[in-house]
């Protein structure tokens, strides 16, 4: 199927489809999708952090990145508890109130209360709800095989919802798709780390985070159309410190506090929706390509506290981000309520101690609308190293 | 209540003969710990104790450990010195008490717990694995992620023969092997499949006996309650799983509850109402937080908890030992994937609960520390107020942090609760108009 459901940035100057990409992005009634609905297009939801697109993409379907909003739990409240991360509940907000209609939700055990959305979803609603069971020991010397079979599984799960059967050429033209927009994404973060004044991080944000909204096809025309316009961008350096941001691997922080970062250092590298950069290089189009994509996911991958595997101590992997991304400080965040974030932020903390490396330490949630103090907190910080 | 019963020695045994063999249990650990023996940690769902069984390692439970600070009303020592090191006060009670054990030396109420020479953990919670990082952090000891893919929707569970389930039987089976080779060279000891088999054997008597157990409760009065006598028995189904002595307890316990079933033998309770309990009790008030309920006589008769918290031996899965290793793997990815059902796809669960239990009321219990049990608790409820006339109870307040725990409140709310339960009955008693 082929939609246009974002044509508002085509042939507008650079600012213009930056513009473009945050009014879509921060649009909670999701116009992009009811498009795609509206031309008779099916729409599968996934959870936060990686779901592997390509099956839904491969079915003709609309793989709907699921991360919450910035929208009020007024009907979600009533499901869940107290205690609770924000994203969840809106989340599920967003299908109650009806601004997104899904045929098929997937969800994965990235924490304890991100697995339990598949009772939830599915005591709520009749289509197809579920767990994704990503391989939770990537150090077994069986995880890949394992991966392979369940991802066998969706696919068959994916091919009832759709009404079609997915054949290995399908496959193979969307692997393709997602490769290139892999690439572009890590086109847009070189640039950000090389050159940051040219590529804000609440810029090179939306332009990546629309890739959640929209065809991946549409997302890459984007993103090949704005690359070039980044590198000929008439922007001055300045004299800011470069910072990595961690913290933003499944609920996202609002906007404006990205902006606002962005406003006091170059953030040069991040974990913002981590999972659309999960897999790190081309996945191998020959062969059997759900296999590869198995291995891609557990061995050709990016870290988060959602995965444990002995060969990324996470701690370890922030500090090379660091240092891969020659940046001078961290800013270590959590979302409010995120076990998996605030477990982290110990190790991170101590590591970044024995490595002498300054960090700010903050919370957030994705419905805050009030910065100044952690504005001031951050200016404070910046200004500390700037005349160390 | 008999004298001749009590003379027996027969009622009230399980709670006796349990509180002895922790106390046994945990002095085993002191001494290991004086002597420097290293253990192996392990959780309760999951605690794959029949295979360490076979490499003499004594076995930790940090849960157990944890909860037991709780209940000896310490546990805010223990929260307060991991808040200090930096944990945030929204995570895992557990968790941080486990935390603040380790600084101390490993020094609990009970004794001393040996400092861990291997953690093996499945995932049927994440928080586990985010606590094992933190032994790797501290010991630089091998930790084992041993994955077991749950049920992936309401009903959808798979099983031998289904291409899904031999699947995750595979990926299960090969963790094993995997584990073994770890063990053997943490240990010291080679494998003996002979001591596997023998150890499931135990743990097969163990399952067998809790299923049956479980089942005696619905005896009309309950026999024991599911929320304090159930717990003792909890604790020693998975602190002794896969031993002798474990074994032994639970048959003993078997006679008991039979003993007790025959002749109409129930709990102290006068029992009035008949309760389930979903979630995880509140143990810096135990004693108190049972007795909100058994003032107005209420009993709990059964309890997600007791299935969850066991490991998933409420199923009573029997292990084939003529094919210890497959029928490991088998039992392994059942039960465990049934622990995880009694948390997050438990609707139909408690349908069947109310029907054979003849339950009056529902508790659902959600707590601070534990999102895998909470998070979809007022979802459930809704659900299951939608498929069943039965009146229900959902009270917030935590497992360890007696901060969030208000007595009062809770009070207020059971109070309610029962007086609805009993103009309930009395709008069923009266004629009809």
């Amino acid at each position: 199927m082929t939609v246009q459901t974002f044509p508002e940035w085509q042939g507008q100057p650079l600012d213009e489809v930056i513009y473009q990409c945050r009014e879509l992005f921060e649009d909670s009634d999701l116009p992009t999708v009811r498009r795609w609905r509206d031309a008779g297009g099916r729409v599968v939801g996934h959870f936060q952090v990686y779901f592997p697109e390509e099956v839904v993409h491969a079915a003709g379907m609309l793989p709907f990145k699921v991360r919450g909003a910035t929208v009020e739990p007024v009907q979600a409240d009533s499901r869940f508890g107290s205690y609770l991360c924000s994203i969840l509940k809106t989340s599920l907000e967003l299908a109650l109130s009806e601004r997104i209609e899904l045929d098929m939700f997937v969800t994965h055990p990235i924490c304890d209360a991100a697995r339990n959305l598949a009772g939830v979803w599915g005591r709520n609603y009749s289509y197809p709800c579920q767990i994704l069971y990503l391989p939770q020991n990537a150090n077994s010397g069986h995880a890949a095989e394992y991966l392979r079979g369940e991802y066998a599984r969706l696919k068959r799960g994916v091919e009832e919802v759709a009404g079609r059967e997915v054949g290995d050429d399908d496959l193979r033209a969307s692997l393709a798709v997602f490769n290139e927009n892999r690439a572009l994404l890590r086109e847009l973060y070189a640039i950000k780390r090389d050159t940051p004044w040219l590529l804000p991080v609440d810029e090179a944000y939306v332009l990546t985070a629309v890739g959640g909204l929209i065809p991946r096809e549409e997302h890459n025309q984007l993103l090949a159309y704005v690359v070039p316009l980044i590198r000929e961008r008439d922007a001055k350096r300045q004299d800011k410190i470069r910072v990595v941001f961690e913290g933003g691997f499944c609920e996202q922080p609002p906007l404006d506090l990205i902006r606002a970062l962005g406003r006091s250092c170059y953030v040069v590298d991040d974990d913002l929706l981590i999972g659309l950069r999960w897999i790190l290089e081309d996945v191998p189009a020959d062969g059997d390509v759900l296999l590869n994509l198995a291995k891609a996911y557990v061995d050709e991958s990016s870290y988060s506290p959602v995965q444990h595997d002995l060969r990324k101590p996470k701690e370890r992997m922030l500090l090379k981000r660091i240092e891969d991304s020659a940046a001078e400080a961290a800013i270590v965040t959590a979302a409010k309520m995120c076990e998996p974030g605030l477990e982290e932020q110990v190790a991170y903390t101590r590591a970044l101690d024995e490595a002498n490396v300054p960090y700010f330490v903050s919370e957030f949630e994705e419905n805050m609308t009030s910065f100044d103090h952690l504005e001031i907190q951050l200016e404070t910080f910046v200004e500390n190293l700037l005349f160390d | 209540m008999a004298v001749g019963a009590i003379d027996d020695g027969i009622v009230g045994r399980g709670n006796r003969d349990g509180a002895q063999l922790f106390r046994v249990w945990f002095d085993e650990l002191t001494q290991a710990a004086e002597s420097d023996r290293g253990g192996a940690y392990v959780f309760v769902m999951g605690s794959m104790s029949e295979l360490l069984r076979a490499f003499d390692l004594p076995i930790v439970f940090p849960e157990i450990n944890s909860l037991q600070t709780a209940v000896r009303r310490v546990a805010h020592e223990y929260l307060d010195e991991a808040e200090d090191y930096g944990y945030s006060p929204d995570i895992c009670g557990y968790v941080k008490a486990d935390v603040a054990t380790q600084l101390r030396g490993g020094a609990l109420p009970m004794g001393r717990i040996p400092k861990p020479a291997l953690a093996v953990y499945t995932n049927a919670c994440n928080t586990y694995i985010k606590w094992a990082e933190i032994w790797e952090r501290m010991y630089d000891v091998p930790t084992f992620a041993l994955d077991v893919p749950g049920t992936r929707a309401a009903g959808a569970q798979t099983w031998p023969g289904d291409p899904d389930f031999e699947n995750d039987r595979r990926y299960v089976a090969a963790q094993i092997r995997e584990l073994i080779a770890v063990c053997e060279q943490v240990s010291g000891v080679k494998f003996d499949i002979d001591r596997l088999r023998e150890n499931m054997g135990h743990a097969n008597t163990m399952s067998r006996c809790w299923k049956r157990v479980l089942e005696l409760n619905q005896t009309r009065p309950s026999l024991f309650n599911a929320l304090t006598d159930g717990t003792i028995y909890l604790g020693v189904s998975n602190g002794l799983r896969g031993s002798e002595a474990g074994a032994r307890y639970f048959s003993d316990l078997v006679e008991e509850m039979e003993y007790k079933s025959e002749r109409g033998i129930g709990t102290l309770t006068d029992e009035l109402y008949r309760l389930l309990f979903v979630g995880v009790p509140c143990y810096p008030i135990f004693r108190r937080f049972s007795e909100l309920f058994t003032e107005w006589g209420g009993t709990f008769v059964n309890s997600t908890y007791l299935w969850f918290a066991s490991g998933g031996s409420n199923l009573g899965f029997q292990y084939d030992l003529d094919d210890p290793l497959e029928s490991l793997a088998e039992g392994v990815l059942i039960s465990v994937r049934d622990a995880m059902d009694a948390m997050f796809f438990q609707t139909d669960i408690l349908v069947e609960m109310i029907d054979a239990f003849h339950a009056d009321g529902v508790v659902y219990h959600p707590i601070k520390s534990c999102r895998t049990v909470s998070t979809g608790l007022a979802d459930n409820r809704r659900a299951l107020m939608a498929g069943r006339d039965v009146a229900s109870l959902f009270i917030e307040s935590d497992m360890m942090d007696r901060r969030v725990v208000s007595e009062a409140q809770l009070k207020n709310r059971v109070d309610a609760f029962f007086e609805g339960l009993a103009a309930r009955r009395g709008q069923a008693a009266a004629p009809a108009p």
